[in-house]
């Protein structure tokens, strides 16, 4: 089994989808990465996950990072292959004012709670997600928390969301 | 004399049977389980479950927006309660992942803290898991024995740091006190009167009829769909895959360690079922004591902590960081803007993996084997939820 | 030693409402509600070290059945609208502890958007627990504080006047 170091696996991908995978970026083997097209997102997925020489069988790790001053919401995809012990990282760029992006669900199965969890924080939306609904918070729940602008609610259900200092006399 | 006036209408479907409608259940969020606030809705048809559908939540207390919010060095408390049943590796993947960034080195007797402290922790861990199994499924008493043991290695983690379950132990570029006089001879001690233990927790439980009756080829979990759904840790290995993060992307001061790594075999049912991932929990107990063995006699000396700044300030970039928990590979992914503050902090806990796989797991599994799976995957909410 | 023989046939005097709380203080079920981390200290409390058996705490499964509830960990919004669900199901005369600071006051998650700052914004509570976790001491203490409350109540002669129902 061949563990190929990320230049190899980014000349890989570059070599396949031309336009859609962008340059390598990053230092160290945890971070190396490439910012992919959205439009390309599923196709270079499944590349990834079937194709013999990359064998990205697991989808490690996927999250989500808001970034106002570049106003995209970026969602970073850490992928392992334990046949080959290699690993990458794919990211995808959504604007921030209609954050949309397809959905991985059907490419690792673990994609679909971790999308769920980033629709539910930073409000980003998955074409193609079975069961796109809240997860950690209320499905009643205004907003989205991670997101850097928000602002919490006053009270919810009756129940105020602050507390006076017990210092105060 | 018939019951004139008194007509029971029964309804019959075509066959000739009473008819039947599903039942819908809410198990939790409070429930007499040590798992922590879950909640199942199971849809049932008597006895067995058509689908166990998972609603999560209820502790989610927003852990990762708070460290955007108190700094680097100040999240380190919060990383306990990520997963307050084993805290030590969540100390020090934060404290990993903070090294990465900046590139500090932690000193050499730092690290055997370091693992010393983990594998403490996994032994705490597994004990609770493998006592709450066992009282999940009936039997009360291993524990109580397991609540015993823990008692003796909360006092020895409680002589180094000073607390019992929510250390605080570790700090970014090493730990925060070195250990005290005489606790290597005392944690020796603990280690060779705790391995025979094991061996008693085995009678116990490991080959009794009923225990491995109602744990062989409940749920199998193959590997293929272990690795899709991404399950980590014993999970994973009960599952046939040889993956330990120790072993396979060593760090701190793993690779000066000789111990094994215990996988499923299927012994006594399918491989990858309930069993499976049990007898890798009580199987990495024994390991653990290997490496606390290890690392103790082997002491270097030096100091425990590198400098850092008080004010400290990664570069920006971002770094991922995987580490060994007792629930298995957790992932830390941290970015930083190169200020005093964390960007991001997305933590990736292997119970999360663990949860979404029951709606796949639970088919046509009886209600009582729904305990079963929960328990043996090892769900911890905090770690769900975050 | 026996007591057989050694002493002669003698009465107890005692106020009803004196022995009615020394039983029911003596006998507290609580319900296992462990939320977070405290819930951990919790059961450590219950073990064999620190034992609650021997003060008569049982934990019990339903709110139908207990006396106590005993409020471990950190309440979050989405979990407090269930916990004024369980209070209201457990019978009278109940009583509620909080345990930790996060149950006290938010705790160190006073900084977080999404918990409750404290159980005493959804249920009355009896006895706070400050720790983050208490030691299985402070609870006990704790505890013990509840059974002097519990010591102290009256049933057969009230202050406030209450009519005799005819």
């Amino acid at each position: 089994m061949a563990a190929l170091d990320a230049a190899a696996v980014h000349a890989r991908l570059a070599g396949r989808f031309a336009g859609a995978v962008g340059a390598l970026a990053g230092t160290r083997p945890d971070n190396a990465c490439a910012t992919i097209a959205p439009a390309a997102l599923v196709e270079v997925a499944r590349f990834c996950k079937t194709d013999p020489d990359l064998r990205f069988d697991c989808l490690s790790n996927l999250s989500g990072v808001d970034w106002p001053k570049r106003e995209v919401i970026q969602v970073v995809y850490h992928l392992w292959s334990y046949p080959h012990r290699h690993g990458f990282v794919l990211k995808a760029d959504a604007p921030r004012d209609n954050p949309v992006l397809p959905s991985l669900a059907a490419v690792w199965a673990h994609a679909e709670w971790q999308e769920r969890e980033v629709f539910d924080l930073l409000g980003v939306r998955f074409e193609g997600h079975p069961d796109l609904r809240r997860i950690l918070m209320p499905e009643d729940w205004p907003g989205h928390p991670l997101r850097k602008d928000f602002v919490e609610p006053e009270e919810y259900h009756g129940i105020s969301t602050s507390r006076e200092s017990l210092l105060k006399a | 004399m018939g019951l004139a006036g008194f007509e029971v209408e029964i309804q019959r479907d075509g066959a000739g049977g009473l008819a039947t409608e599903d039942m819908t259940l809410s198990m939790g969020p409070q429930h007499p389980s040590t798992h922590g606030v879950l909640r199942f809705v199971v849809r049932a048809d008597g006895e067995v479950m058509k689908e166990a559908l998972p609603d999560i939540g209820y502790l989610h207390r927003s852990i990762e927006k708070i460290a955007e919010k108190v700094g680097w060095h100040g999240f380190m408390p919060y990383t306990d309660r990520v997963d307050y049943v084993a805290a030590m590796p969540c100390n020090q993947g934060w404290a990993m992942a903070a090294e990465r960034l900046a590139g500090i080195e932690v000193p050499k007797r730092g690290e055997y803290c370091r693992v010393v402290a983990s594998e403490f922790s996994r032994i705490h861990s597994h004990l609770l898991s493998v006592g709450s199994m066992a009282m999940d499924i009936g039997a009360s008493t291993p524990f109580t024995h397991a609540i015993r043991e823990r008692e003796y290695i909360n006092d020895l983690l409680e002589e180094v740091c000073g607390a019992r379950l929510t250390f605080n132990y570790m700090r970014i570029g090493g730990v925060a006190w070195d250990l005290p006089p005489a606790w290597r001879e005392k944690a020796l001690a603990y280690v060779d009167r705790f391995e025979p233990l094991i061996d008693e927790l085995d009678d116990l439980l490991s080959f009794n009829k009923i225990y491995v009756e109602r744990l062989a080829n409940v749920a199998p979990v193959t590997a293929e769909e272990a690795i899709d759904w991404n399950l980590v840790g014993p999970n994973l290995r009960g599952s046939g895959v040889q993956f330990d993060v120790r072993k396979d992307l060593p760090y701190s001061a793993y690779p000066d360690f000789d111990f094994e790594v215990p996988i499923g075999t299927g012994e006594r049912g399918t491989v990858g079922d309930c069993y499976d991932r049990y007898i890798v929990r009580v199987r990495e107990m024994r390991e653990s004591c290997k490496i606390i063995r290890q690392a103790l006699r082997n002491l270097p000396a030096g100091p425990v902590l590198a400098k850092v700044p008080r004010n400290f300030k990664p570069p920006a970039g971002d770094a991922y960081v995987r580490l060994e928990s007792a629930r298995g590979d957790m992932g830390w992914y941290v970015v930083s803007d190169g200020t005093s503050f964390p960007y991001r902090c997305k933590i990736r806990t292997g119970s999360f993996a663990a949860i979404s796989l029951i709606p796949k797991m639970s088919r046509n599994l009886m209600i009582a084997d729904l305990i079963a799976v929960i328990a043996s995957l090892d769900l911890v909410a905090p770690e769900i939820d975050r | 030693m026996s007591l057989i023989n050694t002493a002669p046939e003698m009465a107890l005097t005692t106020k009803i409402d004196d022995l009615l709380n020394w039983t029911r203080k003596s006998s507290i079920w609580y319900m296992m509600f462990g939320l977070a981390c405290c819930a951990i200290e919790m059961m450590q409390t219950g073990g064999p070290r620190a034992d609650l058996d021997r003060f008569g705490m049982a934990p019990r499964a339903t709110p139908r059945v207990s006396d106590l509830i005993i409020v471990s960990g950190t309440l979050t919004l989405k979990m407090a609208l269930r916990t004024k669900v369980l209070y209201d199901q457990m019978p009278d005369p109940k009583y509620a502890v909080s345990m930790g600071s996060c149950a006290n006051c938010g705790g160190l998650f006073q900084l977080a958007y999404s918990v409750c700052d404290g159980v005493d914004k959804v249920i009355p509570v009896d006895v706070y627990v400050p720790g983050c976790p208490p030691r299985p001491e402070a609870l006990t203490e704790g505890l013990m504080k509840l059974q002097e409350k519990i010591q102290q109540e009256r049933w057969l002669v009230r202050k406030d006047g209450a009519a005799e129902v005819a």
